[in-house]
Parts: structure tokens; C-alpha cells; sequence
């Protein structure tokens, strides 16, 4: 089961970004949790600055922009 | 990597190709714009030469115009802040001394690709990793305010002058806005977990981009943002047009031409809570220039639209405390101000 969490005030890159995120998760049979962090504290604590961005198993993957298909497909896989 | 993405994924031959036959095309459809809107004007049945006829004419030329410049615009610019990012740009910032750190800060807030929405956690990445509350500021202040859309749409539509000043003085207000709340000190006026709180380091794998990537990126901002802003655009064509057809001219150089000093101070005032994008003030920059309004006058009032609005400062209420939003609001209105005077002071 993977952690993934997806730091961001909630715009509309940040929902695309979880449900991108299900659906490749979907494609490949990986389990998933997928978690929105809203709160900006938190978010800073993560130390991202530009938001969507994407956290697997606490560790920051992503930072700014939709993530490319290519690359969620690496990072839930490894 | 799936066949499946691989087949999605162009080669830069395709891409060269298709750009260069888009911007081909793009210059002969853009040539016969104002033919085009003549004639469909002449053909129109409603008396030439009329407020009606010089309204539908303007907005006729506009619409096509301005939209095929900002997918240009937009496009250029998306390539080149592939090139640049925030976490960078807070690398290159951290650290800097007051005054340089300020040219800095604004200089590359011009390119740093930034959104309304994470202007908060950019702040609270800036000021965590050491970057000076002023210097700070002084991004905040140009990334909103100087972009590609002013300043590609003030080219076209005013002209490189217009434009060039918009950059030359949107920049000196954020130098100086940034340096003058560098020198109040008022770290303590930032909410109390911004003071305390602890950025993770974060060790991103920096993207490998290549030329693809780098279009396809331009290519998706362009989508974005086009797909966000045409509906300002053609409010304010829409609103331009009027202007421009129905709005005499005397009565607005009279109300609004050098002469009248306290016109500045108006434009601003009027400015602050109006929310608009550049897209959408443009156009009413243009028809209202072409009325005889005073330069400087104008460009205080697009700066005050864009740099200051009401949205952006509730977002930052989350990290400033409402005493240093309201310094924030005032040296930035100052500057616009001395910006709007010191125009029609020099070029009247």
C-alpha cells in the first residue's frame, strides 16, 4: 500500500493532480492512499514551495504543475 | 516507460515542423485582420461611419488579434520559464543582501512561473529559507504584476514604448516597494507560525527536460491560460469597443488628460479593488489611451488592477498580519502613484 499525498490549497491543478494520480495508480494494480493536505503550514513544513505537490511514502516527489504521466507511473512503481 | 507513452510523445522534427507552419500561418491570417474586419463592417447593414459601425469594427479587429497574440506570447513565454523555478530562484535568493537581493528578486519574478494560489506557500518557502522579508516582497510584487500577458498584449496593442516602460517602472515599484518594507523591519508583523515555522529540505531529482518537454510545456500554458482568460478578454474588448465608439474624446482628456493632477491619485483609488487580469484591462488601456487619457495616468491605473487586488491580499492574510498587509497595500499605491506622476510630468 502506498501513502501518496497531494500538498495544495485546493485549486484545479490539485484535483486533477489526485485524480491523475488514482487513475494511473488504477492502470498499473498499485494499491493506493490517496491524502490532500490543505493546510499551508503543513505544506510548508514539506518544504514545497509551488503546489500541486506530490508526496509518496512522506517523501517529496513533485513540486509545481501537473505531473507527467511517465513520471507518476515511475514513482508509484518504485 | 509503456508503449503507450512512448507513442503519445512527439519527436522535435514534428514539433519544428508544426511550429514553424503555425507561425507562417499565424502572420498571413494576422495581416488580413483589419481587412477583414472593414469588410465585414461594409457589409454590414448599419450606417457607416457611425459610433455603432466604429464599436463593431474595433471589437471585430481586437478579438482575433488579441487572442492569436496571446497564444503566441503565451507559448514563448512557457518555454522560457521551463528554465526557471521557485526553488531555484530561492537558491539564488537566500541569502542576499538587501538592495541587490531586491533587483534580484523582482528581475527573476518576471520569469518564475507563479500562480495566485501558491503565492502563500512561495512566501512562506522564501521567508524560511532566509530570503529578507523585503526582498521577499519584491518578488511578490513583480511576479503578479509584470508578465508575459501585460507585457506581450501592451506591445501589440499600444505599442514596444508602452510596454517597455510598463517593465522599466513595474520593476522600480518593486525594487523600491520591497527595499522600503526591508528597511521598517517588520518580521514581527508576519503571523506567528510563519516566524517559527521550520522548512523540510527537500532533494527533488531536478527534471531531465528535453526540447519536447520543454514545447509541450508551452503548449500546456498555453492551453491554461487562454482557456482562463478569453472570457476577460472579450469582456473587456467588449468594453474597449464602447469606449471607443461611443465615449467622446474631449470629455475623457478633459477628466483624465495631465492636466488634471488629481486624475492619478483617482485611477489609483478606482484601481485597488477593481479585480482584473491584464487580458481583460488591456484593451480598455488601449481604447482610453486613444481618447487622449494621459499615459501615466493609465499606467497607474493597470498597475493598481493588477498588482493590487482584493483576492491576493485575503490569500496572504494567512501569513501577514492585517497591519502589514495594509503597509504592503500603501507602499506599493505610493509607488504606483509617484509612477503615474512622474509620467505625465516627463512626457506631457
Amino acid at each position: 500500500m502506498r501513502d501518496v499525498k497531494v500538498l495544495g490549497p485546493g485549486c484545479t491543478r490539485c484535483k486533477t493532480t489526485e485524480e491523475m494520480i488514482k487513475a494511473e495508480a488504477a492502470k498499473l494494480g498499485v494499491d493506493v492512499t490517496v491524502e490532500k493536505i490543505t493546510d499551508y503550514e503543513a505544506i510548508a513544513k514539506f518544504g514545497v514551495m509551488s503546489t500541486p505537490g506530490i508526496v509518496i511514502d512522506g517523501k517529496v516527489v513533485h513540486a509545481g504543475g501537473l505531473p507527467k504521466t511517465d513520471d507518476l507511473q515511475r514513482w508509484l512503481r518504485a | 516507460m509503456t508503449t503507450q507513452a512512448l507513442g503519445s510523445r512527439r519527436s522535435p522534427v514534428v514539433w519544428i515542423g508544426g511550429i514553424a507552419v503555425a507561425v507562417i500561418a499565424w502572420f498571413a491570417i494576422y495581416r488580413q485582420l483589419e481587412d477583414f474586419s472593414r469588410s465585414a463592417v461594409a457589409r454590414m447593414p448599419i450606417p457607416q461611419g457611425s459610433a455603432l459601425a466604429s464599436s463593431i469594427e474595433f471589437f471585430l479587429y481586437d478579438t482575433p488579434k488579441v487572442l492569436m497574440l496571446l497564444v503566441l506570447v503565451v507559448f514563448a513565454m512557457g518555454v522560457v520559464r521551463t528554465f526557471f523555478s521557485p526553488e531555484h530562484t530561492r537558491a539564488m535568493l537566500a541569502g542576499k543582501r538587501e538592495g541587490l537581493g531586491n533587483i534580484a528578486a523582482a528581475g527573476l519574478g518576471v520569469f518564475t512561473p507563479f500562480c495566485s494560489c501558491s503565492a502563500v506557500p512561495l512566501f512562506v518557502g522564501f521567508v524560511s529559507a532566509g530570503v529578507p522579508l523585503g526582498v521577499t516582497f519584491s518578488f511578490l510584487i513583480a511576479a503578479p504584476m509584470i508578465n508575459e500577458v501585460a507585457l506581450g498584449l501592451l506591445f501589440a496593442l499600444v505599442g514596444w514604448h508602452v510596454a517597455l516602460t510598463y517593465l522599466a517602472f513595474g520593476l522600480a515599484v518593486a525594487v523600491v516597494s520591497g527595499w522600503v518594507i526591508g528597511r521598517l523591519h517588520l518580521e514581527g508583523w508576519l503571523e506567528e507560525w510563519v516566524r517559527n515555522v521550520r522548512a523540510g529540505d527537500i532533494d527533488l531529482q531536478p527534471d531531465q527536460m528535453s526540447w519536447v518537454d520543454r514545447f509541450e510545456a508551452g503548449w500546456n500554458a498555453v492551453k491554461e491560460i487562454v482557456g482562463k482568460v478569453w472570457y476577460w478578454i472579450i469582456a473587456g474588448i467588449a468594453a474597449g469597443a464602447f469606449i471607443h465608439g461611443y465615449v467622446p474624446a474631449e470629455l475623457l482628456s478633459r477628466i483624465m488628460g495631465v492636466d488634471a493632477w488629481w486624475s492619478v491619485p483617482a485611477a489609483v483609488a478606482i484601481g485597488i479593488p477593481m479585480y482584473s487580469n491584464a487580458a481583460g484591462i488591456i484593451p480598455v488601456v488601449e481604447a482610453l489611451l486613444g481618447k487622449g487619457m494621459a499615459l501615466g495616468t493609465v499606467l497607474a491605473f493597470m498597475m493598481s488592477v493588477i498588482a493590487l487586488s482584493l483576492p491576493e491580499m485575503i490569500i496572504l492574510r494567512k501569513v501577514l498580519s492585517l497591519k502589514l498587509i495594509v503597509v504592503f497595500a500603501t507602499v506599493v499605491a505610493c509607488g504606483i502613484l509617484a509612477v503615474g506622476f512622474l509620467f505625465n510630468a516627463l512626457f506631457s
